[in-house]
């Protein structure tokens, strides 16, 4: 077994598996603390979709489907933030900008035939495909969201915990909803690079939900949420190579049977 | 001296409803002043304005002599209605150092000062022992005072306070008035103080303002809250009944339109 194990980390595109899940996890961990803080679930998994669009339409025009997914989700994140902060959230505009961007996803489908592999690949994540190169676009993006958000965490947390304390304060919340939506938008992008599109929601939502339920405190929430899914993701991946289960379904039920137990705990034992 | 609250010809429509026209008000630092009227009133809107967040119609508010906007750091809010996070475990302190320095730039590390100034707020208004709490999990008392010790950040010079009373049984509104009233005597702060109940605040107020009918009376309690005062506010027939030291507006239909409306919740 440990044999086994060694010998599966030697290969690269193991080690590549395992640079790019690091790098979802640890984005999706933080970007998904404030999502969980901020209530914004909806628009995380919207822009997941919309990033598919972006993805089939990249082909047509000649982009590489991390492009044209950025490109898209970034926008459609920004016109989200704008159409609705945490106050007058607007869940019928993200809905409305989720449901154009399926059908329009069907179009170029549709359009560019040759696509239909692809699209099974961003749908379900390829983990095992990640390229050096796109590792290193991975990582440059990582740290541009990261920056980004350690320039502006402070007010993002204020203004989404006590968005009308916030506002009496100065702070503008609706710039700052694009703001932190830019950023969720390249994330999901990202992470969507590992586990697919399908499965995007998991790593921005489960390990920072899980460390919302169970932290009192922003640093330790940030904390345990980047540790388990760091965690997950390492434990799927090598599963995946043993067992041959792919690891999206381990990643994905390993928090699954983490979120009953924290859950449960925190019913039973909490009252 | 400049008046901590000066109001010129106020109007707010919003919509295309006037909400508030032709209000009028000037008032000095360290005065408590109670703002009352029924739901609806523009009571919320009229401290919107003050804080900065919405702009008026018509007319000028000037905070410390400043515009509302400029003011910003230096006025304490408390919002009506309690925060609005759901089920996490986020503590009642994290959410109040989040709140002090929460307009900084940078990542949300909480410096020594801030902590100290938390740890002060949160003595001041006797939230120390249930702050390490999650927020989700407080009863509404303990709610509202954490709200309250956040208010209080960085000593600010007015304090407005939106429905602070709400949800509070008729001991908790007495102590946290208690614990306003002794902010003020000790920092000279000026308060403003919305509620719909006016008599748990006989002994500490020193002015009244009553919105109703789009405009506003400001006054001691004698001169503002009487029978021919208010009639004239609201347009209709309205009735100041004072017993034992306690007062009630009655409407000409014969019910109590204001001040027994904050004692629903103690039973
Ligand atoms: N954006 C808006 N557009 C139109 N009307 C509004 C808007 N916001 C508030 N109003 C109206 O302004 C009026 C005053 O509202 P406000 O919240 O200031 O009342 P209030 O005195 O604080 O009442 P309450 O005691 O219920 O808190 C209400 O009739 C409300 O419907
Ligand atoms: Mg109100």
């Amino acid at each position: 077994m440990i044999n086994t194990l060694a010998t599966y980390l030697s290969y690269e595109f193991v080690q590549n598996a395992l640079i790019a899940g690091t790098l979802s996890a640890i984005l999706g961990a933080i970007v998904g603390y404030f999502v969980i803080i901020r209530s914004a679930g909806f628009a995380a998994h919207a822009l997941a979709h919309i990033g598919f669009a972006g993805a089939a339409g990249a082909a047509l025009v000649g982009l590489s489907p991390l492009e044209g997914m950025l490109l898209l989700t970034v926008g459609a994140g920004v016109g989200m933030g704008a159409a609705g902060d945490k106050v007058n959230r607007s869940d019928m505009a993200i809905g409305m900008v989720l449901s154009m961007s399926l059908g329009l996803g069907t179009l170029f489908l549709k359009l560019y035939s040759g696509y239909a592999g692809q699209a099974k690949a961003i749908l379900f994540g390829e983990i095992f495909g990640v390229s050096h190169e796109q590792i290193i676009k991975m990582a440059v993006l990582s740290v541009m969201s990261l920056g980004a958000l350690a320039i502006f965490s402070r007010r993002l947390l204020f203004a989404s915990i006590q968005p009308r304390l916030a506002e009496g304060r100065g702070l503008s919340l609706s710039a700052l909803s694009m703001a932190f939506m830019a950023v969720l938008a390249i994330s999901v992008t990202l992470a969507s690079q590992v586990v697919g599109i399908l499965l995007v929601f998991t790593l921005v939502i489960a390990p920072a939900g899980i460390a919302l339920r169970l932290c009192r405190s922003f640093w330790s929430g940030i904390i345990v949420s980047v540790i388990l899914g760091v965690i997950a993701v390492w434990i799927g991946i090598l599963l995946d190579c043993v067992t041959g289960y792919p690891a999206t379904f381990w990643i994905t039920a390993l928090f699954f049977v983490i979120y009953v137990f924290v859950e449960s705990y925190c019913r039973f034992f909490t009252k | 001296m400049t008046p901590a609250l000066q109001i010129t010809d106020l109007r707010v429509s919003l919509s295309g409803n006037t909400i508030l026209s032709g209000i009028n008000a000037e008032i000095n630092a360290g005065e408590f002043v109670g703002i009352f009227g029924p739901n609806g009133a523009g009571k919320t809107t009229l401290v919107r304005c003050i804080i900065g967040t919405l702009a008026p119609t018509r007319g000028s508010i000037k905070v410390l002599g400043l515009l509302p906007s400029q003011a910003a750091r230096r006025v304490g809010y408390m919002p009506q209605g309690h925060g609005t996070f759901d089920s996490t475990a986020l503590s009642a302190r994290s959410m109040v150092e989040a709140a002090c320095e929460g307009d900084g730039w940078g990542i949300p590390w909480t410096s020594k000062k801030s902590r100290q100034e938390v740890d002060r707020v949160l003595e001041v208004t006797d939230a120390a022992r249930y702050a390490q709490r999650p927020f989700s999990v407080l009863s509404g008392g303990e709610r509202q005072r954490v709200m309250l010790a956040q208010a209080l950040l960085g000593d600010p010079r007015i304090l407005v306070l939106d429905e602070p009373l709400a949800s509070l049984d008729p001991k908790n509104q007495g102590l946290l008035i208690e614990c306003v009233a002794r902010v003020k005597e000790r920092t000279n702060t000026t308060v403003l103080f919305v509620a719909h109940d006016m008599n748990p605040l006989l002994n500490v107020m020193d002015r009244v303002m009553y919105l109703a009918g789009g405009g506003a009376a400001l006054g001691k309690l004698d001169e503002v809250v009487t029978s021919e005062c208010l009639t004239k506010l609201y347009g209709s027939d309205i009735e100041v009944v004072r017993t034992q030291n306690r007062v009630f507006v009655v409407s000409s239909e014969g019910g109590v339109t204001e001040t027994e409306c904050a004692h629903h919740d103690h039973d």
